[in-house]
């Protein structure tokens, strides 16, 4: 694909019940076009809405949910030329979260059309949009790039994340540098990660051939390093999880429970098909864990040792607020629960919420790759575990999953 | 003449019957046109903003979705403007079409509740239904006319 190609207009079916009715269309549309895209309605003929229904065999009150059926079904027979699907409803209503999930799964089924789906309300903003339209164009146009299975060259990969800022250094299929600093200062603490990485490496900064930078200060770094891979984070951990864990081929399901938020991707042949980010509560996230650690009285690599020693079962937690949450741990201990036990809940619950809030929108096909720094934290995979009753890989370097993936990702321009 | 408030909202052939016979048609199309017509907001495709939803919670708690609130915001102020209501139960989409059931439970639960006169009305679906159907309410909207003569 050249780049004139790549940098083409993508065509995203919208398909919805009605967002436009929301206050959410501008937001939309805004998050489409900032990263060169554009929603359209999938045509369709009017009449097939008195047959949708017994079509599709789900049938619904709502007429744009017989709509929405309508023009999935339109995107799958190729009557509505398409690169990519975004696949939307209110947030609350049950009849349109059935019909949504029924679509994303009969479109990714019946077609290898790129799906993403999201549940609105009026405080939707096309900023939590963006990294989600961003991985649903990437996919819909850089297949190629995706199919990278091998870094070579020196490239190097800076990975911003809420909480922390992660540097990789790779030479010809091998990681020789890595930083993993707080992150504070956006640029600050990348350039600190980076100088870490690159004395590790033994190499100087002009010698880098080509930089990648992910996460949420992923644009900023981009300029500042003028790196020649500025990408969304489901891409790069994807391709970051399965590489490291040595699963290119073939099914995967990559989990990266993150400082902040926490992704679910269904990943066939390295390449992201389905995926879900969660991010309106941070009860689920390492955020929780930390805080957890920090009311225990341990440092956060000690939680998980504690926590394969506990039982879950014997902390009542009743939320999955991070608030509340915290204070049901603090009436355990109060009640006398030991460390152990407390610190095996916090793992549960945030285990338990991923399980309920975001492996119910993907198909979790094994092996599953559990990346992201809690990854680390013993009682987190275990717990995952437990609960789905597979097994569950945690990759080598997992915490450094996003930064590796960008310097594997951004080794293809290390070679033009 | 009476204002008269229509369910499906956006029935053409509702809105042209009512005005017909003399009365005024509250009904979708002249909210929405008044939406788009709305200078100094760029919402498209039917300016509706985040504000909306916000105005909805007069008719639909927090609790509901944002879209039934969306369309609350529109449909709403035309069931308080009301002075008598006629529904269509059960229509094909082609006759018109709020596309949202939970909302369509809402509106016509508003406007029987209202306490105006309200004529009620399967969608006819043969000739002798369709005349029967336009009888009615012709013989409706002309006792809204006795109404306020007398």
């Amino acid at each position: 694909m050249s780049k004139e190609e790549e940098n083409e207009q993508v065509k995203v079916a919208l398909v919805s019940c009605g967002s436009e009715f929301a206050g959410v269309q501008s937001e939309l549309d805004s998050a489409a076009e900032q990263v060169n895209a554009k929603l359209v309605y999938p045509e369709m003929d009017i009449s097939s809405l008195d047959t949708i229904e017994m079509e599709f065999g789900l049938q619904v009150a709502s007429a744009d949910l017989k709509l929405m059926m309508a023009r999935a079904k339109a995107v799958v027979e190729g009557t509505a030329n398409v690169d990519g699907v975004f696949v939307t409803s209110c947030f609350r209503c049950a009849e349109a979260a059935i019909v949504r999930n029924e679509v994303r799964r009969y479109i990714h089924k019946n077609s290898d059309i790129p799906v993403i789906s999201y549940s609105f309300t009026e405080r939707t903003t096309a900023a939590t949009l963006l990294t989600r339209m961003e991985a649903l164009t990437t996919i819909a146009r850089r297949k190629h790039l995706l199919a990278r299975e091998v870094q070579t060259g020196l490239t190097a990969g800076l990975d911003s994340g809420s909480t922390t800022t992660k540097a990789a250094i790779m030479r010809d299929n091998e990681l020789i540098g890595e930083g993993w600093v707080p992150t504070i200062n956006v640029i600050e603490s990348a350039r600190k990660a980076y100088d870490i990485a690159l004395e590790q490496a033994g190499v100087k900064e002009e010698d880098i051939q080509a930089i990648g930078t992910t996460g949420y200060g992923r644009f900023l770094l981009g300029k500042h390093f003028k790196a020649q891979l500025v990408q969304e984070e489901i891409t790069v951990n994807s391709k970051g999880a399965v590489y490291l864990a040595n699963q290119q081929k073939g099914p995967a399901t990559v989990i990266d429970i993150g400082g902040m938020d926490n992704k679910a991707i269904s990943v066939e042949d390295g390449i992201p098909g389905m995926f879900t980010m969660g991010g309106i509560c941070a009860g689920a996230s390492g955020r929780f864990l930390d805080m957890t650690a920090k009311r225990l009285g341990v440092e956060i690599t000690e939680l998980g040792k504690l926590a394969v020693k506990g039982m879950q079962d014997k902390v009542e937690m009743n939320s999955y607020c991070i608030v509340f949450g915290i204070q049901s741990l603090v009436n355990s201990l109060a009640q006398g629960s030991t460390a152990q036990n407390v610190a095996a809940a916090a793992c549960h619950s945030v285990v338990e919420q991923i399980f309920e809030q975001q492996l119910q929108e993907i198909e979790v096909k094994e092996p599953l790759i559990l990346v992201g720094g809690s990854s680390l934290i013993e009682g987190v995979p275990k717990a995952l575990g437990d609960l789905l009753k597979i097994d569950v890989i945690v990759p080598p370097h997992s915490q450094l999953i996003g930064a590796v993936g960008a310097a594997l990702l951004a080794s293809g321009y290390a070679e033009e | 003449m009476t204002k008269v408030f229509i369910y499906p909202t956006n029935s053409l052939i509702l809105s042209d019957l009512i005005e017909r016979f003399g009365h005024t048609p509250l009904a979708m199309m002249g909210q929405v046109h008044e939406k788009i017509t709305t200078i100094g907001i760029d919402s498209p495709p039917l300016n509706i903003t985040p504000e909306d939803p916000k105005h909805g919670l007069k008719y639909a708690a927090v609790e509901v979705p944002a879209g039934v609130r969306g369309r609350m915001a529109l449909v709403g102020p035309l069931i308080d403007e009301a002075e008598a209501a006629i529904i269509v139960d059960d229509a094909a989409i082609s006759f018109g079409c709020m596309g949202c059931a939970r909302t369509n439970e809402l509106t016509k639960f508003l406007a029987r509740d209202k306490g105006i006169p309200v004529l009620e009305l399967t969608y006819p679906y043969s000739d002798a239904e369709g005349k029967e159907f336009v009888y009615k309410i012709g013989e409706f909207l002309k006792s809204l006319t006795k109404e306020e003569l007398s």
